[in-house]
């Protein structure tokens, strides 16, 4: 993958274009008046880097912190500790202003009607952007009415209707063309293609890869279909109530799953291929509450491999491959799991 | 692969020539929101007919100086009280024998305004104090909205009298009495809506554009917002009419001789076992204005729910 180049990039190619580096933010319950009583750890201590160019996966069940993290990225909620840094320097520091960094990252919502306003146009809502930061009303409306042509809407026919008189696939057209409007070199799409049918989605997952190579975009693509993060993401990151469990190269981490939470996971999805028949057990009952989750590694009471030290001890992403990293005692070297050695000696 | 040039690609329209058509097709353009309210406004026979009497009485209202039959302030202590259908007085005359249609239309001046007017007012400010609460949310939301709640502790009537009371009587003071009535509730609505809108993908969109609060409120929540707050006020209307009213009926708003229908409503209580069809004949117009209102703002609501 060959980054564009751009005018803005600093780093060059090497530098990753988002860095995470214990990202936590939990949200406090209050209960009635007086001080919060509990708090939900929404998003606790994760790391991971969006290198240039790629499409980054990121998949788990629903309240496992996806959304959030794309929140926090985006400075739509504040963080309450890590650091959020976008080519090398501090997202709303002194060197990047939380509006700077946004000309240059945009999101793409997953429900395509309450993303758009509906008292207003298609060609308003793609135009409100870049008139926001100064572009004269006409020539705004005219980039707009290219970029509908641009993801495949004719211009002449859409630029002027309100967003009820669209279907979902063609709303989701026009936030893909509303986020595009400001240049961005990151696009976060949140499950953006979860809530069309499987034939529009298949034709915007196309438009996405094709803006992609043309405009030279990166992509954090959250979503819960794996069949969707195993065509589009050239990597992959798994989260587990409020942590990354594993990331890594799309083919290694669902072709080869180090974790047994994304082996079940893997394991949830019906395959048709008796080759890739996986032998774990399925997940059995709901995620733990995050308002108080388990000790020590957080999968451990659903978890196929877990032993009394899972309770006790709490994992940290490892590397156990090239770019391949998993947080599970069982892959660690020196660990007390039993699994442990037996794969280090396999590995060697 | 090619490195794309970014912003040439964004400018010139990328259209394949296959799918552009030599001539440039003319741009479809949709009625707008507005437009599509009042396509609907206007196939609903209830809201015409409504509005058109509203239209009638406050022209009438207005125009009554030149067009009243009669003096309305003239009375004749021989001709009290002649019932509906006399041939001098068609609507009947009054306990001091003025004429009731005239005084009914002049009446109408300042029972409209004293209807409207602390609507209007309450409109401007209860939006602006229950957007603000809305949009930035917080302790802000809380310490407007609670202070808000104190003035629910009252029953409206009772506060309107209160105020009206504690100001001194006058149309000025009754209005600005209404005004405070009527902010809280207006307040409540704004505030509701408001948080409702404020949750909106396309709000958290217009952040990530990296548009200012103000931009985002003028532009993208306002025109959300303010439909369903008017819609509320335009209900109150009936509500400020008759509590002005009942303002007047206790000397606390118009003095007599000004005809006002709460007032006239007061001064000929006196007069219900004599000839009661004349006495009802304020109320009668009160009930008209205020069931209009209410009927046609019944119509703007459903004019102005948005198809999904």
């Amino acid at each position: 993958m060959t980054p564009a180049l751009d005018p803005r990039d600093r780093g060059g190619p090497g530098q990753p274009l988002v860095s995470v580096r214990g990202l936590v933010k939990h949200f406090p319950i209050k209960k009635g008046l007086g001080r919060a009583r509990a708090v939900v750890q929404a998003v606790d201590g994760i790391d991971f880097d969006i290198l240039k160019g790629e499409t980054l996966g990121v998949v788990g069940e629903s309240g496992c912190g996806k959304s959030t993290t794309a929140r926090l990225l985006m400075g739509l909620i504040p963080h309450d500790r890590g650091d959020l840094l976008f080519d090398g320097e501090a997202i709303g520091g002194r060197d990047l202003p939380l509006r700077d960094f946004r000309r240059q990252a945009q999101m793409v919502f997953q429900d395509s009607y309450s993303s758009l306003n509906p008292r207003m146009t298609i060609e308003a809502s793609i135009s409100f952007g870049p008139r926001v930061h100064g572009t004269p009303a006409r020539r705004a409306i005219e980039e707009a009415r290219a970029l509908l042509a641009r993801v495949g809407l004719e211009p002449a026919r859409f630029a002027g209707r309100y967003p009820h008189e669209l279907s979902g696939g063609q709303r989701q057209r026009v936030n893909i063309a509303r986020a595009l409007a400001l240049n961005p070199r990151l696009v976060v799409l949140d499950e953006a293609v979860s809530a069309l049918d499987k034939s529009v989605e298949a034709q915007v997952l196309n438009l996405l890869l094709d803006l992609k190579e043309e405009f030279g975009l990166t992509y954090l693509f959250i979503s819960h279909d794996l069949n969707v993060v195993r065509f589009i993401c050239d990597r992959v990151a798994v989260m587990y109530l409020g942590r990354v469990v594993e990331i890594g190269p799309a083919e290694a981490v669902l072709g080869a799953p180090a974790h047994p939470y994304t082996a079940a996971l893997l394991a949830s999805m019906p395959s048709l291929d008796p080759d890739r028949r996986t032998e774990e057990p399925p997940l059995a009952g709901d995620p733990p509450n995050p308002i108080d989750p388990p000790s020590g590694c957080r999968f451990h009471p659903r978890c196929a491999w877990g032993e009394p030290v899972c309770a006790k001890e709490d994992p940290a992403l490892a590397d156990i491959g090239p770019h391949h990293a998993v947080a599970c005692l069982a892959r660690q070297p020196g660990a007390a799991h039993s699994r442990a050695p037996l794969l280090e000696r396999e590995a060697a | 692969m090619s490195a794309p040039v970014q912003t040439a690609s964004l400018t010139a329209p990328a259209l394949p020539a296959a799918a552009a058509p030599a001539p440039a097709p003319a741009f479809e353009r949709s009625p707008g929101y507005w437009g599509h309210v009042g396509r609907k406004l206007l196939r609903d026979p209830v809201a015409i007919g409504a509005g058109l009497v509203i239209l009638t009485i406050v022209a009438v209202a207005i125009l009554s100086p030149w067009i009243t039959p009669m003096d309305p302030y003239r009375g004749s202590m021989l001709r009290r009280l002649r019932p509906i259908g006399d041939p001098t007085y068609i609507l009947g005359s009054d306990e001091l024998g003025r004429d009731m249609l005239s005084r009914l239309m002049v009446a109408g001046r300042l029972s409209l305004f004293m209807g409207v007017t602390p609507v209007i007012l309450a409109f401007l400010i209860g939006s602006a104090i229950g957007i603000v609460a809305g949009y930035v949310g917080g302790w802000l939301n809380t310490i407007l909205m609670r202070t808000i709640d104190v003035f629910f502790a009252f029953p409206s009537v009772l506060l309107a009298i209160a105020l009206s009371g504690a100001l001194g009587a006058g149309i000025f003071n009754a209005i600005v009495s209404l005004t405070c009535v009527f902010v809280p509730q207006i307040a409540r609505v704004a505030e509701s809506v408001t948080t409702q809108i404020r949750q909106r993908d396309y709000v958290d969109a217009a952040r990530l554009s990296g548009a200012s609060s103000f931009t985002i409120v003028r532009v993208q929540v306002l025109g959300n917002v303010l439909g369903p707050i008017f819609v509320y006020a335009t209900s109150l209307i009936s509500v400020s009419m008759i509590l002005a009213s009942g303002l007047s009926f206790l000397g606390l708003g118009v003095k007599p001789p000004e005809p006002e229908w709460g007032l006239m409503l007061n001064t000929l209580r006196t007069a219900i076992y004599v000839n009661p069809l004349v006495a009802a004949l304020p109320g009668l117009a009160i009930f008209l204005v205020s069931i209009s209102f209410n009927l046609f703002s019944d119509g703007l609501r459903s004019a102005m729910e948005v198809k999904e």
